[in-house]
């Protein structure tokens, strides 16, 4: 069974992607949307969360079109993070086996 | 109700501001004051094109007081004072100015 | 009238809410008040101010070309919180370099961004007459 998890809030402001985290396993996928997209970015304090969960197998993802709209630029993602567009994001929900949201 | 211009319609909010900023032309500019019964003089002219170069570059439409200090600034002291601009625009020349250049009303208009 | 001190404290993110669009707005509507404005960026309220916004991909409006026109409304007073660039990896440099140009100085272009710290942002807090949270 894998799994999408999509987070859409800001690590900063919500503990979504920390909780989602703590149950994402080996062969899901975390893709981050919306204010969930400040996730993503290199040295921040959320990153060394995110580079432990890809020790363990767990594939990330970010939404291009929601870093252009926040003036972040793809170039600044961490390392192992794929940005993807609209149609990716379908792709990734249709390679899944389930998709959960964490709101 | 919308707005005739050459034989197109245009569609406006109930205070006769166009609807969709990318419908505006200067002959909709024309129909607008006509519709006020107003006619656009080239004084008129300039405070219009510069609304529409202040939405480019802010995407706001400016205050009346933000307005008549950067008319001054741009086209001398005799133009940037309310009276002025009073006398061009009697409705408000945020107001006024702002519908004929297509613009949305400003925000906090007066 | 006596001018009071406006104090705007801004918090959220751009684009997936609708408060840093709402702060901007009354914070346009009050300068017709001619108060003393002041506006702080801290927690994700930062990201209001990143350079390059472009939201064609999103279908939303970038109102950060906005944020230039502060400035004509005389609202000069810039404060971000530096701790919170650095927790989102971070810096001036990736934030408008907003500006206003001084009447009383021959509209000399002046700096309205200030880098500043908690302590500072405690003072700022305690000395508004009037505190605006979004």
């Amino acid at each position: 069974m894998s799994t999408l998890h999509t987070v859409n809030k800001s690590p900063f402001e919500r503990n979504s992607l920390d909780t989602c985290l703590t149950v994402a396993a080996t062969d899901s996928t975390v893709l981050m949307y919306e204010d969930g997209v400040a996730g993503a970015l290199q040295n921040t304090s959320a990153s060394s969360a995110i580079s432990d969960a890809m020790g363990q197998g767990v594939k990330f993802a970010v939404l291009g079109e929601d870093l252009d709209a926040r003036g972040l630029s793809s170039d600044r993602v961490m390392d192992g993070i794929s940005v993807v567009d609209y149609a990716g994001f379908v792709q990734l929900a249709a390679d899944h086996d389930n998709v959960q949201s964490w709101l | 109700m919308p707005l005739e211009v050459n034989g197109k319609s245009y569609e406006t909010d109930e205070e006769g501001y166009l609807a969709n900023l990318n419908d505006w032309s200067p002959e909709v500019a024309e129909a607008l004051a006509k519709a006020d019964d107003a006619e656009l003089t080239e004084n008129h002219w300039e405070v219009i094109n510069f609304l529409r170069e202040y939405y480019e570059e802010y995407q706001i439409a400016p205050a009346v007081r933000v307005l008549t200090k950067a008319i001054g600034k741009k086209l001398g002291k005799d133009k940037g004072n309310s009276k002025y601009l009073y006398e061009l625009f009697p409705y408000g020349p945020a107001k006024q100015a702002c519908k004929y250049a297509g613009l949305p009303k400003p925000t906090g208009c007066v | 009238m006596t001018e009071k001190t406006f104090v705007y404290l801004n918090r959220k993110a751009p684009y997936g809410s609708v408060y840093a669009l709402e702060s901007l707005e009354v914070v346009l509507i009050g300068a017709a008040f001619e108060q003393n404005v002041k506006l702080i960026f801290i927690d994700d309220g930062v990201y209001q101010l990143t350079k390059g916004q472009k939201t064609d991909g999103i279908g939303m409006k970038n109102f950060s070309p906005t944020f230039s026109a502060l400035g004509d409304y005389d609202v000069n007073q810039i404060y971000v919180d530096e701790q919170s660039l650095k927790d989102r990896g971070l810096t001036m440099d990736d934030l408008q370099a907003l500006t206003y140009e001084d009447e009383d100085d021959d509209w000399a272009e002046k700096n309205s961004m200030h880098l500043v710290n908690r302590e500072q942002i405690a003072e700022l807090i305690g000395d508004a007459d009037v505190l605006l949270n979004f």
